[in-house]
């Protein structure tokens, strides 16, 4: 007869609120989704400007003002940096979601990120022209 | 021949005894050319024959020895001890429970890859007479590169997601179903979306790669996971914007 077989499987628990700390890969990640909140922020940001530009000419020129304090500098340098941080490393990935296959071949990976970034270009260039940069 | 000792710290559990797990070190005289898991053979011949651990090919095929080394999902057959300086910390798999050692219980993976159906489900039933189905080149590589799966869940160790949301489909499972989604031959794509299009499936993917990362074979299970999104996300904006086009 066979012997009775005993199991008590043991379950290691996740730690809820510090798993990205256990690999730095899971730190990276947790960088790139946090860095949506500068994003978000600086849309505020715009938005809040609009009230400002409906509310008449005192308060949009308070406005600028504010935008020119040290304060609303630095925030802007921040954001800059941490959006772009988001745009590289979402464009980067691009290529997995999207393969291009053609014949018996895939797009290389360079082909569809290059696109997304010739886009990002040509889009802020035409917003840059909008705005009256150049 | 040059051998070295080298020091590996094993995650040790037996159900019977002990009330958690804990670490056993070992010093192992290994040869140059070794493998973890040919450390882990000499342990368990020479040293120490209670340690419990999976292996079968000891050649990244039968996808039967992943396990935390040094932190990372390994296949113990594909990690060179060279490459580890210092003690190695030898655990099983995360994510998974332990069964006994550095075998886990895969019941929940098994169970899951059951769910998505990961068999050709023929578009129309053909008999033998007909023919075979025939498949070109190009539709053959549309899809080969996730056959390469092995089951070996590295990529459930390395899933944060997964470690948060056991009822999640996973990475593996989900990649098998594209697989079969994407080969011309099939047509069970709809039954498959009801397992991998729900909530439990692809939406509990963040697309935090580390899936990709570990995967021995070059799966990028993570880029199945993606395809499949975008394909639901069609699937969704067709039949609520398009209902004309419905059968």
């Amino acid at each position: 007869m066979a012997e009775k077989v005993t199991r008590r499987p043991y379950v290691r628990e996740v730690p809820r609120t510090r798993w990205f700390f256990r690999h730095p890969r899971y730190l990276r990640y947790m960088a790139r989704e946090v860095t949506c909140l500068f994003i978000g922020a600086y849309t505020l940001l715009m938005v809040v400007g609009l009230h400002r530009l409906a509310q008449g000419r005192a308060s949009w020129e308070a406005f600028l003002e504010m935008l020119r304090s040290p304060w609303s500098i630095a925030f802007h340098g921040l954001a800059l940096g941490f959006s772009l941080y988001h745009t590289i490393t979402w464009f980067n990935l691009t290529p997995k979601a999207l393969p291009v296959q053609i014949g018996e071949g895939f797009l290389p990976d360079a082909v569809i990120a290059g696109a997304h970034y010739a886009v990002w270009a040509l889009l802020s260039l035409i917003l840059l022209k909008l705005a009256g940069a150049y | 021949m040059s051998e070295r000792l080298v020091e590996l710290e094993v995650l040790r559990y037996n159900p019977e005894t002990d009330s958690k797990p804990h670490f056993q070190r070992y010093s192992v005289p290994c040869r140059e050319e070794w493998v973890i898991l040919d450390a882990l053979n000499q342990i368990k011949e020479t040293i120490d024959a209670t340690l419990s651990y999976r292996w079968s090919c000891h050649m990244a095929v039968c996808g039967s020895c992943g396990m935390m080394i040094n932190g990372e999902p390994k296949l113990a057959c594909k990690s060179f001890v060279r490459n580890y300086d210092g003690v190695i910390r030898v655990e099983p798999l995360a994510h998974f429970p332990i069964e006994r050692d550095l075998v886990t219980v895969i019941d929940d993976f098994m169970g899951k890859l059951a769910r998505v159906r990961p068999y050709l489900i023929p578009r129309e039933a053909k008999t033998v007479e007909q023919g075979e189905y025939r498949q070109t080149p190009e539709e053959l590589k549309r899809y080969k590169q996730y056959t390469l799966c092995i089951n070996c869940m590295l990529c459930y160790a390395a899933c944060p997601e997964y470690g948060l949301i056991p009822k999640f489909i996973g990475p593996a499972a989900i990649s098998m179903a594209h697989r079969y989604n994407l080969d011309s031959r099939d047509g069970g794509r709809e039954l498959r979306q009801e397992e991998i299009a729900a909530s439990e499936g692809v939406w509990e993917c963040s697309f935090a790669g580390a899936c990709s990362e570990v995967c021995p074979e070059h799966v990028d299970p993570a880029a199945a996971l993606q395809q499949v999104k975008i394909a639901s996300t069609i699937d969704w904006f067709k039949e609520h914007l398009m209902p004309w086009l419905k059968k």
